[in-house]
């Protein structure tokens, strides 16, 4: 899905979080908000998957506005960054609930939803731990499921919240790695935020390089590297 | 370990001596047993003064009997109701921000600070026969004061922070991240609610509506005030156990004390099996 943010600027209460950007996502990219914290980075996804809303601007969806869009009618696909996973379902609950969820027409039968998930936990390639809570799961393991939670909804886009945020830098790496596996295997249009640079750079097709609410850069990683647009952008990639 | 393997010096940081730990552990023994257990072991004590058939017997009393059923039916009613209110409002706080957040949770702990007796006062004014509201509610022969009205709504007002003091840390300490997973899955309100608030909160629910519950059915001030003390009509158990300790019914009293110690400690004894049976359950709901 196409994805284009339309003069987007965000207050709360006297602080400015977002100055308006605009920004066109093409569909089926892979896409890095990177900046440090309090870039507006991370409120900039939140308008995305209708968590926040904007105080002016519009956001467009394949060319559709979808500004007051509610959140449920987005199917945004959003993995948070602690996870947020339901900590008193198992591991099958909390990736079926979303299909649970659906109104009683559209929602599949118990035989199908059975299947759906088993698929998504061999997609994550963990077939193994449908009945345990999450709280019996290591860092990586929670990561991954609540990758899988977020694609049972067939999602129409994916956003991810520094989904590498909490995990130490070996397991950082392998799931990098499956994170781009399933972007380019389900082609969903995906957004993720960090603030490390080496992740956006190694991942992403297309970086926005954002500082106190501003865009300062959109450009590929290497043209990025190659041409930092300000000195804000060629101090933050060189740290 | 340390204690065979290392010289005392090497035990731990935060290890008190042996002494030292004895003389706690003395202190609040003893705390206890006078102030908790001395009271309601006298308690039962007078209550059995004459035998157990004339305790018995005086709790067939009508008043005693009424008197049980006015305390019980206005627990039934005070407790689901704060329970809904202590909801609201701990959801309320918790999961918005607005202006003026501060000054609702001060005034959520207000019964906490006001004495029960000047919120008693407080209804009378209100919605007694000499008030305009009062007035018009008697006309269409709906007293508040003196009646059953005034009763729940002065043990609601007494009992009203205990949820949502409960509720409130919980809440906090969870955040609104779990709930906004459950958005972004499509689910409606009412079932993010259904489905993952109340169950990371059920505890703590539990707990606030228990204690919601002993004080509720133990409340007198408030009461007092608004029931007008009305033998065998508007006389609840602790008022009741007053009156009756007042003419030298020390056994019917007492028995009637006993039964309202016993109404606690049962509230307590379920509490306490709901934990056992879901131990497991407890532990692995924790935050990881």
């Amino acid at each position: 899905m196409h994805i284009e943010i339309d003069e987007i600027a965000k207050e709360f209460g006297a602080t400015t979080a977002l100055r308006p950007v605009s920004l066109a996502i093409p569909s089926g990219a892979l896409v890095a908000l990177l900046g440090p914290s309090g870039s507006g980075k991370t409120t900039l996804l939140r308008i995305l998957g209708g968590l926040e809303f904007p105080s002016s601007g519009r956001v467009l969806f394949d060319g559709q506005d979808a500004t007051g869009m509610t959140v449920q009618e987005r199917r945004a696909g959003f993995v948070f960054q602690s996870y947020a996973l339901f900590k008193h379902m198992t591991v099958f609950e909390n990736i079926a609930y979303g299909l649970r969820a659906r109104p009683r027409a559209s929602r599949p039968p118990a035989a199908e939803i059975q299947r759906r998930v088993s698929k998504l936990l061999d997609l994550i390639q963990l077939p193994q731990i449908a009945r345990r809570f999450p709280s019996q799961l290591s860092g990586g393991q929670r990561q991954r499921v609540a990758l899988a939670r977020a694609l049972a909804i067939e999602p129409r886009m994916l956003l991810l919240d520094e989904p590498f945020g909490a995990l130490d830098a070996r397991v950082r790496k392998e799931l990098r790695q499956g994170l781009r596996e399933i972007h380019d295997t389900t082609g969903l249009t995906t957004v993720f935020v960090t603030h490390d640079q080496d992740e956006a750079m190694e991942l992403a097709d297309l970086v926005v390089v954002m500082s106190m609410g501003r865009i300062e850069q959109i450009g590929r990683p290497q043209d990025i590297r190659a041409r930092p647009a300000t000195p804000f952008v060629r101090e933050f990639i060189a740290a | 370990m340390s204690d065979t393997q290392a010289p005392a010096r090497w035990r731990a940081v935060t290890e008190e001596s042996r002494p030292a730990r004895i003389a706690l552990i003395a202190v609040a023994l003893a705390g206890l047993g006078v102030l908790v257990l001395a009271p309601l072991a006298v308690v039962f004590a007078e209550a059995l003064a004459k035998g157990a058939g004339a305790a018995i017997a005086s709790l067939g009393n009508r008043d005693a009997q009424s008197a049980i059923r006015l305390t019980l039916l206005v627990a039934a009613i005070a407790v689901p109701l704060n329970a809904v209110f202590g909801i609201a409002a701990a959801w309320t706080i918790t999961k918005f921000d607005f202006r003026g957040k501060a000054f609702l949770i001060t005034l959520i702990d207000l019964p906490f600070s006001v004495s029960p007796v000047v919120a008693g006062l407080a209804l009378v004014l209100l919605f007694g026969t000499n008030s305009l509201i009062g007035g018009w509610l008697v006309a269409q022969g709906f007293p508040i004061i003196f009646a059953l009205p005034g009763i729940v709504l002065a043990s609601v007002f007494v009992t009203f922070p205990f949820v949502a003091r409960e509720l409130i840390p919980v809440m906090i300490e969870q955040g609104r991240a779990e709930e906004e997973a459950a958005l972004t899955l499509g689910a409606s309100g009412w079932r993010v609610f259904r489905t993952v608030t109340l169950p990371n909160i059920k505890w703590a629910l539990l707990y606030g509506v228990l204690l919601c519950n002993a004080r509720a059915m133990g409340e007198f001030g408030a009461v007092a005030v608004v029931s007008g003390k009305i033998r065998g009509v508007t006389a609840t158990m602790p008022i009741t156990i007053e009156m009756m300790y007042n003419e030298y019914l020390s056994v019917a009293a007492f028995s009637l004390a006993a039964v309202l110690a016993a109404l606690g400690l049962l509230t307590l004894a379920l509490k306490t099996v709901l934990e056992w049976r879901h131990a497991d359950q407890l532990a692995a709901t924790r935050r990881y």
